[in-house]
């Protein structure tokens, strides 16, 4: 167990192929299954409405963080954000990065999401600590025990 | 988007308590020897560490809060016994995130190759 995700792709086209399909947001509506309002902006909201069937009801909101072209696209969201009654906007959001490189054929996509960890407002206040190794390595002896309960 | 319906806003919430629980060294230690055996007590418990007591309580309190650990009186003592169970739905949640994700690039990977 992890407190994020990542996750590694190799697509056969190139990164400036896979750039456009992320960054422009007619694209990225298409294979992500939303309509998007407008293009993305570093530092604004992106909404639009979910066209996944049975999620059509779905408002998808995000920050856009970072664009650099060819290199790194991000934004934070709250993950299954999904209930229209909730309002979601208190909550702490993760954030999700699309990373491209070359790659021998093509492009080497890694798109992580973290954040997970992130403690509501109300708790900010405790101190979180994170030491590298030290969480890895009692993550693994969790798991184990988890595994086998 | 399949973000799966039946994941609330509370159960996220209780993931990040979870987390949060999680995210400190002191505690890990404490779930590490709960997890080994037997509930134990508070004093059993401070005694591996230089912390007082009361820090080690506290501690206790937060993993309680989570639910990852319960306490039952014992006589004149609580003793402190771990749960698995929130890490169970923890890892379930992540794992459902992560398909949704498979499932996403799986469709960028038609797209940009299509």
């Amino acid at each position: 167990m992890n407190n994020r995700i990542e996750k590694r792709i190799e697509l056969r086209a190139p990164p400036a192929r896979v750039w456009r399909a992320i960054s422009d947001y007619r694209e990225f509506g298409t294979w992500f299954g939303v309509r998007l309002e407008g293009p993305f902006v570093a530092g604004q909201q992106a909404e639009g409405q979910i066209t996944y069937p049975g999620y059509e009801h779905v408002r998808w909101r995000a920050v856009i963080q970072r664009i650099e072209p060819e290199k790194l696209f991000s934004f934070t969201w709250h993950p299954y954000a999904i209930d229209p009654k909730v309002d979601y906007s208190h909550e702490t959001p993760t954030l999700v990065e699309f990373r491209l490189e070359q790659s021998a054929t093509g492009t080497l996509l890694t798109v992580t999401e973290s954040g997970f960890d992130k403690v509501p407002a109300g708790r900010r206040a405790e101190a979180f600590r994170m030491n590298d190794g030290g969480w890895t390595q009692q993550m693994k002896n969790i798991e184990r025990h988890v595994a086998q309960s | 988007m399949s973000r799966s319906p039946d994941a609330s806003a509370v159960r996220r919430k209780q993931h990040a308590a979870v987390f949060a629980a999680l995210g400190d060294e002191t505690r890990l230690s404490l779930i590490s020897e709960l997890c080994a055996g037997e509930p134990r007590s508070i004093a059993r418990l401070t005694g591996g560490t230089r912390l007082t007591r009361q820090a080690i309580t506290k501690h206790l309190r937060v993993l309680e809060e989570a639910g990852i650990v319960h306490s039952e009186r014992c006589g004149r003592e609580s003793l402190f016994a771990f749960d698995p169970k929130p890490m169970h739905d923890l890892k379930e949640y992540l794992e459902r995130v992560s398909a949704q994700w498979d499932q996403v690039l799986g469709r960028l990977k038609s797209f940009v190759e299509g």
